[in-house]
């Protein structure tokens, strides 16, 4: 609490989620690091508060793993609950001490002007190495101003580097609280087609449309053409929108798959109404409704 | 090639030098064509029976003849490798070469950049997308930053480049400064260098030195002379791109010692192998230097091999081609031989798809004599 309530005499002005996040990260780093790691941590945050440019921001941001190592933050069920509290969706529980660190310097940048920490935010993004770009990225729910940072979140999405695209699709309340419809449809699309999970992917049932199930069908349609495997994840976004091409692209994939594939198609199928009715192999499904719920499968044991 | 040193003789004792003396005078025929059997011919024929042997002994004994220091033996590091300009093909040769690792450093792209968002986004891409690239191909990927030689004879840009380096200098996977020195010995390039010593002060990293192509001795002691009027540290400092008429002083003054196996311009392979054996291994280092010239991403595996050939002991070889290059390019602790020895789970998961433990056991790419046919097949 140290740190934040710092940041406020600086006259920085109060803002609850960065302050409570500052608090957060300190809480975190102190308990996974040693004293000269803190101390370092904590010089760094204060360095980056008084300067005038970028320069000890970008050193600091460079210099965190080399100075806190890479662990995993292992956070307990307590832990998540209380990141979750500060900003629902917030879950940090993959996150490693150095990205934590990384976001909670960038954090500690913002002086007040939220158009100005865009600016900064992107500037960094820009220039920054494969690791630290992760780290920036996965920082997206906490940073303020979250319509002005919405042009680096699609950047990043459109990153060739998947685990860049990761950083920001999976495990992350931004994208579907921010991202319009074509936006959101695209990082999905993305997400199947260079082989990335689905289930990661925060609000999928809510943000699911008919033309993102359009999409998918095109995507399943094309590969089978190929001759190469699809996804069952895929299902999920298309049985609540199926139209006429999506009844026919379920029947092709309950037809052609395997188990797991069946599985999915049929844990696709549980909730959407009005659906099941039209599928020719309904009455096949039962079955696969029992096992889902007798082996308590999820959607991230059929990826 | 004989050298009038006889090179180390370890488990090759029947290499040309020691065959030349045995024969003397005596002229041996070739069994098949009839032709004179040189010391040259007759050493290679040993040799690959030698080999054959190894193999088969290694295939059925196991391991239990290797000594557990020479367990890692047979892999490398590339500490100067332009992988921008190489495919994912290259990349899959080297890992499967034995190349574990790699470095890239900073240099020009052939033509001059005109400003100075150019060199930004190169620095963000052999430190970004690069890195993630040589990743999934199974190579941790490294880089150096610095403005090179001749593109600081731009006055007004080299300024604006030296402006945005401390951005980049204390970045995961910067190993060093570089390239840096002198390319046509002029002014600007002068001032450039000097300015980046001083950051590679600051920042504590090591120096990697590009030496000149053109009045390349002078050069390589002019460069010398202004690393120490700077007091930088000859044991952070790589010269690179040596030849036989610098490695004596190069060495002599404590640097670290580079030499590019590159085609015509630089060192070869065979060259190599006979500095080698006549300089011992302390302090040289072997690198490809390939880029979008023609040259070799294997050059290092191959100069390894040759070494072997010619009977240079795998100690030695593998502090040419591992050893030295991890002690200096190591110093700062970005690169570390427990990132392709035992990589982290989290770099597994997001970065590095490499297995360094099966690669071992894989049939080196130069080796092989021609892909199957299924290769074709394009899936």
């Amino acid at each position: 609490m140290a740190r934040a309530s710092q940041r406020i005499r600086n006259g920085h002005g109060a803002n609850a989620l960065l302050d409570g996040f500052l608090a957060l990260a300190d809480d975190w780093i102190a308990r996974a690091t040693d004293a000269r790691g803190l101390a370092w941590f904590r010089g760094a945050v204060d360095d980056v508060v008084h300067a005038a440019g970028d320069r000890a921001l970008g050193i600091a941001i460079g210099l965190a793993p080399r100075r806190l190592g890479k662990a995993d933050l292992a956070l307990t069920a307590e832990d998540a609950a209380r990141a979750a509290a500060l900003r629902p969706g917030f879950d940090p529980r993959d996150w490693s001490v150095d990205q934590l660190a990384r976001v909670a310097l960038m954090v500690a940048s913002h002086d007040g002007d939220n158009a100005g920490f865009a600016a900064r935010l992107d500037n960094f993004c820009t220039t920054a190495e494969l690791n630290e770009l992760i780290a920036l990225c996965r920082g997206l729910p906490i940073y303020p101003g979250a319509a002005l940072i919405e042009p680096r979140a699609r950047e990043a999405v459109r990153s060739g580097m998947k685990p860049v695209f990761e950083a920001v699709a999976h495990n992350n309340p931004y994208p579907g609280e921010i991202f319009t419809e074509d936006a959101w449809n695209q990082m999905v699309v993305k997400a199947i087609f260079t082989g990335s999970s689905l289930w990661p992917i925060q609000g999928l049932d809510r943000r699911a449309n008919p033309r993102l199930a359009r999409m998918l069908v095109a995507l399943a349609q094309e590969r089978w053409a190929a001759d190469r495997p699809v996804s069952g994840e895929l299902w999920r976004c298309v049985a609540p929108h199926a139209d006429a091409e999506g009844v026919a692209a379920l029947t092709h994939a309950w037809d052609t798959g395997g188990e797991k594939h069946r599985l999915a198609v049929a844990l696709a199928l549980w909730h959407p109404a009005g659906v099941a009715s039209n599928l020719p192999f309904r009455d096949q499904i039962g079955p696969f409704h029992a096992r889902l719920t007798d082996q308590n499968i999820a959607w991230r044991d059929l990826a | 090639m004989s050298t009038s040193n006889p090179p180390t003789v370890g488990n090759f004792a029947c290499d040309a030098g020691t065959l030349e003396q045995l024969l003397g005078g005596t002229a041996l025929t070739c069994p098949c064509c009839n032709g004179p059997l040189t010391a040259d011919k007759l050493a290679r024929l040993f040799d690959d029976v030698q080999r054959l042997a190894q193999q088969k002994a290694s295939n059925g004994a196991g391991p239990s003849d290797a000594a557990p220091e020479r367990r890692q033996a047979g892999i490398i590091i590339d500490p100067h490798a332009h992988m921008i300009s190489r495919t994912t093909d290259d990349y899959d040769a080297m890992a499967k070469a034995g190349i574990v690792a790699v470095i890239e450093p900073a240099f020009w792209l052939g033509q001059p950049r005109t400003n100075v968002g150019s060199f930004v986004d190169y620095f963000a891409l052999i430190s970004g997308f690069e890195r993630f690239r040589a990743g999934q191909l199974g190579i941790r990927h490294y880089c150096t930053i610095g403005l090179n030689p001749k593109e600081a004879n731009n006055a007004p840009l080299a300024e604006a480049v030296l402006d945005v380096l401390p951005r980049f200098l204390a970045r995961e996977g910067v190993v060093a400064m570089g390239e840096l020195g002198y390319d046509e010995q002029t002014a600007s390039e002068d001032k450039t260098l000097r300015a980046q010593i001083e950051l590679a002060k600051e920042f504590d990293l090591p120096i990697m030195i590009h030496t000149p192509h053109r009045d390349k001795r002078a050069g390589t002691l002019r460069t010398m002379d202004v690393l120490k009027e700077h007091g930088f540290d000859p044991a952070r400092c790589v010269i690179d791109h040596n030849n036989e008429e610098t490695i004596r002083e190069v060495r002599e003054r404590g640097y670290w010692c580079g030499f590019s196996i590159y085609p015509q311009t630089k060192m070869g392979s065979e060259r190599m192998a006979a500095l080698v054996e006549s300089f011992g291994p302390e302090r040289l280092i072997v690198n490809s230097a390939c880029d979008w010239g023609v040259s070799d991403p294997l050059a290092v595996a191959k100069t390894a091999r040759l070494m072997a050939q010619r009977g240079v002991s795998a100690e030695a070889i593998h502090q040419v081609v591992y050893a030295n290059a991890l002690a200096v390019y190591g110093l700062n602790g970005e690169m570390r031989e427990a990132h392709w020895l035992a990589p982290a789970a989290i770099d597994q998961r997001t970065l590095y798809e490499g297995n360094s433990v099966l690669r071992g056991g894989q049939t080196p790419r130069i080796e092989q004599p021609g892909r199957p046919v299924d290769e074709l097949r394009i899936t």
